[in-house]
């Protein structure tokens, strides 16, 4: 137990050949990855691969078929949602999950209400940090008060992020960040992340879709495919190119099988 | 184009709207009742005017909780009446007032419990588990009592603080409404009803425990339902078996919908709920002081409520419309 510890005490998170399977989908099979501390992961891959399940199971909202997750070099199995989050691990899901009747400020707080002493809800706190926070990173919104519903879907991306980021999270999950930005907006979040890499001590891990992208961000990057990892490496001893050989290749092999 | 961009401006100010509105037909029904009748506004009128609110107002609080995170309960108004039944045997048995009523309105929570775990964990639509559940709960009312109203125990006063005094039964509604008022807007559970109702999937992502909201809903509905038996109880001097039934309960959801609360889930206020029981209350107590007859009232109330129900959808839609 101790050795593990040593080894691996230089990963923030670390997952061992996880499998997950949904009744007769077997959506991951065996996938290992680790982040270290400070470092940014991006992961490519085909769609339907896996990669929104590898996020889910870290965030401990789907439970692994088989395989064990290490936090700061400890194993842990995680309960919810909750207890993740607990160990510092925020995620940005795919589907944002923002309440489109709620106004932004509590989706920005959404299950992290600050409260008065008499456990009432403190709307006033939550509105401003909610305003200073956007106001922070650049995003424009009519106000804070609005609801979610009325907004691009631009704006409900960065909302979504600007939630997880601000959270101060230790291992910060972001699933196609970038999808629905505009360039200016996608110009403003990949500042936002590189900020935050700055800081040193947070982890981050990013599914994107655009390659050349994901090279310039992270230090690292996994390929992933038919719920497997095909690729892993340093961001600057690959390329492209290198890499949609890879995907060409294996999706070759994969159809031969 | 141009239309929705106003509603994208007022958004979130179109629910207060709806209750303002709704605010102003029951001040224009009251108008017209108090002018073309002269004993509406009678003290004995408004007194018989607030026991019909009342009970509506309660169970409405519970069921606009439920509306709002997706879920809808017919059983209550079952639970009305087996509450007084379980009151007034405990009391027959000896155990006194006082823990024949926490008994009463312990079995409701249990009747919440078993609504909301059968919906949740076997994953049945509450419209089908509460249809079984009123049936059975219906039946087993009619068993113990054998079919016989039974008298309320306890002496006047405690009768008089419980709804038989003029009224108290409407400032019990009144102090439920302002606190399940608070509960919606001021509290983390209110907003997590909220979030369950508006986005299940992504409410469960952020971390909330979806199942605990709804069920913990269905407790409070069947709970608020005992409550209401319990004071109608006292207000009468005895309980039917029949009591109730689903005639409340439709006046309770017809109330939460009239005052604005979203049938799609995700968003609902309490005091349109009160609003909401208030116009359906000035409408039968004046169409009865007018004579019109029961059966005529049945058809005008039912329109109302289909206008009401038709508003609701086209606001959601236009809701919807203010986005893609
Ligand atoms: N809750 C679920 N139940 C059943 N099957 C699921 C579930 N979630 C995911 N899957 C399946 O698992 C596989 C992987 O899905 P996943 O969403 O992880 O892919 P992805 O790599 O994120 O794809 P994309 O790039 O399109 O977002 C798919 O075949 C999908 O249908
Ligand atoms: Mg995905």
């Amino acid at each position: 137990m101790s050795a593990t510890v040593n080894e691996t005490a230089a990963d923030a998170l670390r997952a061992e050949t996880i499998v997950k399977s949904f009744g007769a989908v077997t959506a991951l099979s065996g996938v290992s990855l680790h982040v270290k501390r400070g470092e940014v992961l991006g992961i490519l891959g085909d769609n339907g691969a896996g990669k929104s399940t590898l996020m889910k199971i870290i965030t401990g909202y789907h439970k692994p078929t088989a395989g064990q997750l290490y936090v700061r070099g400890e194993a842990v199995d995680l309960a919810s949602v909750d207890h993740a989050r607990a160990l510092g691990i925020e995620c940005v899901y795919q589907d944002l999950a923002l309440v489109n009747t709620l106004p932004i400020y509590h989706n920005m707080f959404l299950n992290r209400e600050l409260r008065t002493p008499f456990g009432m809800l403190d709307h006033r706190t939550m509105r401003r940090r909610a305003a200073e926070a956007l106001e922070d990173i650049g995003v424009n919104v009519p106000s804070v008060d609005e609801e979610v519903e009325m907004l691009s879907g631009g704006q409900r991306q960065a909302i979504a992020i600007a939630r997880a980021v601000y959270s101060e999270a230790k291992i910060l999950l972001l699933d196609e960040p970038l999808a629905a930005m505009g360039a200016r907006e996608a110009g403003l979040i990949i500042d936002l992340i590189q900020r935050q890499r700055a800081r040193g001590d947070i982890s981050i891990i990013m599914i994107m879709h655009n390659y050349a992208q994901t090279l310039e961000i992270a230090d690292r990057v996994m390929l992933m495919q038919h719920g497997e990892v095909t690729f892993s490496g340093a961001a600057r001893d690959t390329s492209v190119e290198e890499l949609l050989e890879i995907v060409r290749r294996e999706y070759r092999a994969a159809r031969a099988r | 184009m141009s239309q929705p961009i106003s509603l994208r401006r007022h958004g979130s100010r179109l629910f207060a709207l709806r209750e303002a509105s709704i605010l102003v037909v029951a001040i224009l029904l009251f108008g017209y009742f108090a002018i073309s009748n002269d004993n509406f506004l009678s003290g004995a009128n408004l007194q018989t005017l607030s026991q019909f609110i009342a009970p509506a107002a309660i169970i409405a609080c519970g069921e606009i909780m439920l509306l709002i995170c997706g879920e809808i309960d017919l059983s209550v108004g079952q639970v009305f009446a087996l509450a007084p039944f379980i009151m007034a045997f405990s009391v027959k048995a000896g155990l006194g007032l006082f823990i024949g009523i926490v008994l009463a309105l312990l079995v409701c929570a249990v009747v919440g419990l078993i609504n909301g775990g059968i919906t949740v964990l076997l994953r049945v639509p509450s419209f089908v588990t509460t249809l079984g559940t009123l049936f059975l709960i219906n039946g087993f009312t009619l068993t113990i009592s054998r079919g016989y109203p039974v008298n309320t125990p306890g002496g006047a006063t405690i009768a008089n603080i419980f709804g038989a005094e003029g009224y108290s039964e409407f400032l019990w509604a009144l102090l439920i409404v302002l606190i399940m008022h608070a509960v919606l807007r001021h509290r983390r559970w209110g907003l997590h009803t909220i979030a369950v109702g508006g986005n299940l999937t992504g409410a469960t992502e952020a971390g909330i425990n979806a199942a605990r909201i709804k069920v913990g809903n269905f407790v409070l509905t069947s709970v608020l339902g005992g409550v209401t038996g319990i004071l109608e109880a006292f207000r009468i001097g005895s309980t039917d078996p029949l009591a109730g039934g689903t005639n409340i309960m439709f006046l309770a959801v017809a109330s939460g919908v009239i005052g604005g609360t979203s049938l799609a889930g995700g968003s609902g206020t309490i005091i349109g709920g009160l609003l909401g029981a208030t116009v359906l209350g000035v409408l039968q107590d004046g169409f009865t002081l007018a004579g019109i007859n029961a059966f005529t009232f049945d058809m005008i109330i039912g329109g109302a409520i289909l206008i009401a129900m038709i508003a609701n959808i086209r606001v959601q839609g236009m809701r919807k419309g203010g986005r893609r």
